[in-house]
């Protein structure tokens, strides 16, 4: 042996490469966004909607059918800011994450806000979103930015709170 | 008729940022070990292991249960893996008790760990979903919106999450297996540490844990035997819910309204503020101290603050409330609900130390993880049902 320390660790990086399938409803609301559009689907059994649409009500555990489109404006209905980072999320710190209720969604979706002071978000605020220029569109989420007040009034806490 | 069961052993870890000098192997069998002895027991008396751990990414090692088999002493034997997420540790305890309920085994050893120190938890929490947007930064990203939407919805005083992070960070002051120890807490303290996912400050935050927990569960015949106490199984619940469904309240769960109901009603309790002597809970952000005495029916909807407040679950409360410094100060995520399920049997066992209860008789013990998507949940006594 020699007076050398013991190894009691090494770090090994992985990295893992897989194929995604998004399934039907995923890909024809991605084709929709790659259009401009938000395209959700509504649950033949409970007539919510959803965006973006998974395929399924896991409500009612049926598949979600009809295509109904949603506006790209909707209400912060709770939010936080992050001031941590992250691995994998490449954002400048502070950012706002908020889970907003399009116009026309019963279920919120994590958006980002930006354009605001931070300590202006709250609950209710009114949100629009804010396109990527339309030549850089593909199919993918981010051709949405990011949302930005759009300076209506607040929408009541009493109208949305089953939908945090 | 199901066969009565009881804890009769219970070992950890003295929970740490990093536990170099140990694999993961040598971490459960240091936790195992504690728990054989405490129960008078040795490992050809366990009939089967049943083991639990939170997602294999925490650690990067796929199902290492593959080669934990001759460390846990199961060779030979059956060995079972549950997986529940955060709440495991929990699901893991029930399922080993229900092999002993069903009169399957005679005494089961269930042991649950995480070695966060092997791999990055926030990372493998925050992954790429192709044709997403990557903005949820890890659990407080995820929760940290939960937790305002309790505050609007209760209507909350905004330093209720500080009093809980003290008062959990003062008791576990009192238990030599806590992670982290800040013997000069108070409220400023706490109050002025930085905001990482507003409204979740520093101080108000689970850390990151390597460490192992371990019981062992016996039938009437062998809990008569034990050396100490036992902690009689009065009754478990367990409930899941999908992440995402229109309507759900993710604030204050169906799944676990669920779960709390079955549990009360198992363990014929109707008025569990009363009849339970002390709680053990999932609270790895402060605020879900007040979030789940509602869910739990504890405290109406919008009042389970008042309970924090009025220092009810201090430890010199009406209800103590994580005795043991709870989550938010030792976190090996996949043993975290595992530990809640064993500090709740150690007090009822009187086996509590520092932090016991006195006169505790009948203590609750709960987990859940996920997007609060899993619950798990027992209550324990010095008498069988
Ligand atoms: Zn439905």
């Amino acid at each position: 042996m020699s007076d050398k320390e013991p190894v009691k660790s090494i770090i090994t990086p992985t990295r893992t490469e897989y194929t995604y399938t998004p399934g039907p409803s995923a890909q024809r609301s991605l084709r929709a966004l790659a259009r401009g559009k938000l395209v959700g689907e509504i649950c033949p059994s409970c007539n919510q909607v959803y965006y973006p649409p998974s395929g399924a009500c896991a409500r009612c555990g049926v598949a979600t059918r009809d295509e109904v489109e949603v506006a790209d404006k909707g209400t912060v209905t709770t939010y936080a800011i992050v001031r941590v980072p992250s691995e994998n999320i490449d954002l400048e710190l502070p950012y706002c994450t908020a889970h907003i209720l399009l116009d026309g969604a019963d279920i919120p979706f994590f958006g980002l806000i930006q354009e605001c002071e931070w300590d202006a978000v709250r609950i209710g605020m009114r949100v629009e979103a804010v396109w990527k220029p339309e030549s850089e569109w593909g199919l993918n989420a981010e051709n949405i930015r990011y949302f930005r007040p759009t300076g209506e009034p607040d929408v009541p806490f009493e109208q949305f709170k089953e939908h945090l | 008729m199901p066969e009565r069961c009881a804890v009769i052993g219970v070992g950890q870890t003295h929970h740490t940022a990093k536990r170099i000098d140990v694999s993961q192997a040598g971490l459960l069998r240091e936790a195992a070990l504690r728990a054989l002895e405490d129960a008078g027991c040795q490992w050809s008396d366990i009939d089967a292991v049943v083991i639990g751990k939170a997602p294999d990414m925490f650690e990067g090692v796929m199902m290492p249960e593959l080669f934990l088999a001759e460390a846990l002493g199961c060779v030979g034997k059956p060995m079972f893996r549950v997986h529940t997420a955060g709440s495991v540790g929990g699901t893991t305890a029930i399922v080993a008790s229900q092999l002993v309920k069903s009169g399957v085994h005679g005494r089961v050893l269930t042991v649950a760990y995480e070695k966060q120190s092997e791999s990055n938890a926030m990372w493998a929490l925050s992954i790429k979903i192709p044709f997403r947007q990557a903005i949820v930064a890890g659990a407080g990203g995820y929760f940290a919106p939960l937790i305002r939407g309790y505050m609007q919805r209760s209507k909350a005083p905004e330093d209720v999450g500080i009093r809980v992070a003290l008062k959990d960070r003062q008791n576990a002051l009192k238990n030599p297996y806590a992670h982290l120890k800040f013997p000069d807490i108070d409220f400023d303290q706490v109050a002025n540490s930085p905001m990482l996912w507003d409204p979740i400050r520093y101080l108000e935050t689970c850390p990151s844990s390597d460490g192992a927990c371990a019981l062992v569960i016996a039938d009437e015949k062998h809990a008569a035997k034990a050396p100490k106490q036992p902690a009689w199984i009065q009754a478990t619940a367990m409930r899941s819910e999908p992440t995402q469904f229109a309507g759900r309240d993710t604030v204050n769960p169906q799944a676990s309204r669920d779960a709390a109901d079955e549990l009360w009603k198992k363990a014929e309790i109707t008025n569990p503020r009363e009849e339970i002597d002390c709680c053990e809970i999932y609270v790895p952000f402060s605020w879900f101290e007040p979030m789940w005495m509602e869910s739990l029916r504890f405290a109406e909807e919008g009042s389970g603050w008042k309970m924090t407040y009025e220092g009810a679950t201090a430890l010199d409360g009406d209800l103590p409330v994580n005795m043991s410094g709870g989550v938010l100060s030792s976190n090996p995520i996949g043993a975290s609900g595992m530990l809640r399920f064993a500090e709740a049997a150690n007090q009822v066992r009187g086996e509590a130390g520092e932090h016991q209860v006195p006169g505790a008789k009948r203590a609750l013990g709960h987990a859940y993880g996920g997007g609060s998507q899993f619950f798990s949940m027992w209550v324990v006594a010095q008498d069988p049902l």
